[in-house]
């Protein structure tokens, strides 16, 4: 390993938000989806899930975001109210009410007052870009502008954690590197904890502080990877000669994951 | 379908310019130009065929207790006018409040049933029974159960019709919620009344509104027909008694204006429901969008 991609880097003393031990899944059907797990994530790091489909990794994302538990280990979070928020691969946005609306809907569950609610919601929708547009039924938005959605309905409730899985896989590149600047500006700004979920390598090296490799069959870590290079990041981080090279060790890994 | 207004995006390769793009129609009379044809022909072949109709029994001299030409009908409908339309308001009462009742328990139902899947287990064959079995076998044992209350032996026999489609329709819109949207709700800790208050029942509207439009005309005809087999009899009787009544007497005439005033208020209803439906989902359901490509 180099100097810009060692094993366990540089988030190591960041307090730890949420400890995975020993956690595996198996399902009904016998498939053993993701083995024996061990993994901390620090607060306020940016830590990308990488690996080929059928790996476990939205499996493993879904267990953090307590959609199903494991069936052997623990998932163990030491702050007792730990605020969430999930983005899924698909917008997954309710068609019946317009972008203002949907963005309100944790802050609604969560017996927010209306005005309150509406007031934080249109200032989040204005930070992912989309000021103007509250209004906007779902079927009147492009694709990346329902992602946008999606992560300001994510943020809204100031989550300590974001879960994303595989947001932008079914984007056109062009909107795939827009919000990936804006995830990062998000981050950068709010110092939340980021798990992406990914089979892109550029995605990750670009996103992330740190990505975990896995391998499938059974799902399980086989490498962790530091990302040396320094935020903000954008267009010059993305074609330096550091990034093509964490892009290669990190390619590399993922090889040999996919090669067992 | 008219264009949202929204901001104008400058050009500069966001994904707001990629926004869809929905045909924006011209109107005619408050009408798209493009409904105006499916308006128009089939109501130029209806008016050929009057007057095919009119002129073949006058050129045949074809009785008047065999086939009268539209003409005698619209003669008769226009003469007896107060009698039909004392009628008229007996069956539509009985036809309204059928369909009612059907919406009240058919949704009650199948919201009870997608809470407690044993519940729905042991009922819904039930249900089934009720809709297989024809409403005429089963009409004169309900005027004897109802005490020889006729108005609500009609009434249940009409929602004995129209009460499935609701029921099925909204079962399968009750279950048919985005998956994903349903761990968003369990991810929030939303509670059962939360997630079907926002999220099943809205998901379920499109569904329970097709059933509405199936079941509006069922109603109809299921307070028709229980009238044909009960019979009314007296001053509060419905159309099918006019019906009966004219054949005995071999009015012909008023039996067509009768039958005619029963396929226009099937056709209201059709058109009234189709007309809701629209207003409720016209913001976002697929099936109230025209795209253009």
């Amino acid at each position: 390993m180099t100097d810009i991609a060692t094993k366990e880097g540089a988030t190591k003393a960041a307090p730890v938000v949420c400890s995975i031990r020993g956690v595996s899944k198996q399902f009904a059907n016998g498939t053993l989806a993701v083995h024996d797990v061990n993994l901390d994530l620090r607060h306020g790091e940016f830590l990308s899930l990488l690996g080929p489909s059928g790996c476990g990794k939205s499996t493993l994302l879904r267990m953090l975001a307590g959609l199903g538990s494991p069936s052997a280990g623990t998932i163990d979070w030491p702050s007792v109210d730990h605020e969430l928020g999930f983005v899924f691969q698909d917008p997954t946005l309710m068609p019946w009410a317009n972008a203002l609306g949907n963005v309100m809907l944790p802050l609604k569950l969560k017996g927010v007052a209306r005005a309150d609610a509406e007031a934080r919601s249109a200032e989040m929708l204005a930070l992912v870009g989309l000021k103007g547009f509250e209004k906007s039924y779902p079927r009147e938005l492009s694709g990346g502008m329902k992602m946008r959605v999606s992560i300001a309905r994510a943020l809204v409730t100031r989550p300590e954690i974001l879960l994303m899985d595989e947001p932008f896989a079914a984007l056109d590149e062009i909107t795939r590197h827009r919000l990936n600047d804006d995830l990062l500006k998000l981050w950068w700004e709010r110092r939340f904890t980021a798990v992406f979920v990914t089979h892109s390598v550029f995605e990750s090296v670009y996103l992330s502080q740190r990505i975990v490799v896995m391998a499938a069959r059974p799902g399980r870590v086989m490498a962790d990877l530091a990302v040396g290079g320094p935020y903000p990041r954008d267009d010059q981080f993305r074609t330096s000669a550091d990034y093509a090279q964490l892009c290669r060790i990190a390619s590399d890994s993922l090889k040999k994951a996919i090669a067992l | 379908m008219s264009a949202p207004s929204l901001p104008s995006v400058p050009h500069d390769g966001t994904d707001a310019e990629a926004r869809p793009v929905f045909a924006e129609e011209r109107k005619i009379l408050g009408l798209a130009a493009s409904t105006w044809p499916g308006i128009l022909a089939p109501l130029g072949i209806g008016i050929l065929a009057l007057f095919a109709w009119e002129w073949a029994v006058n050129a045949y001299q074809i009785p008047n207790y065999v086939l009268p030409g539209p003409k005698l009908i619209g003669q008769t409908l226009v003469a007896d006018w107060a009698l039909l339309a004392t009628s008229l308001q007996v069956t539509l009462t009985i036809t309204l409040q059928a369909l009612a009742a059907a919406v009240f328990f058919g949704v009650t139902l199948a919201v009870l049933f997608t809470q407690s899947k044993w519940l729905e287990k042991s009922l819904l064959p039930y249900a089934v029974i009720l809709q297989v079995t024809p409403v005429v076998s089963i009409a004169p044992l309900i005027i004897i159960w109802t005490d020889n209350n006729v108005t609500l032996s009609l009434l249940i026999c009409a929602w004995i019709v129209a009460f499935f489609p609701i029921l099925s329709n909204t079962i399968l819109g009750l279950n048919s919620a985005d998956h994903n949207l349903i761990n968003l709700f369990q991810m929030y800790g939303a509670s059962r009344w939360q997630t079907l208050r926002y999220l099943k029942l809205p998901a379920a509207l499109p569904y329970f509104l097709g059933g509405l439009r199936i079941s509006g005309g069922l109603a109809l005809i299921g307070a028709v027909v229980a009238e044909f087999v009960a019979g009314t009899g007296g001053s509060a009787s419905g159309l099918a008694y006019r019906i009966l009544e004219s054949g005995y007497q071999l009015k012909i005439p008023r039996m067509f204006a009768a039958l005619l005033v029963i396929s226009m208020t099937g056709i209201a209803i059709f058109l009234i429901i189709s007309w809701v439906t629209h207003l409720l989902l016209r913001h976002w359901h697929e099936s109230a969008v025209k795209r253009e490509n």
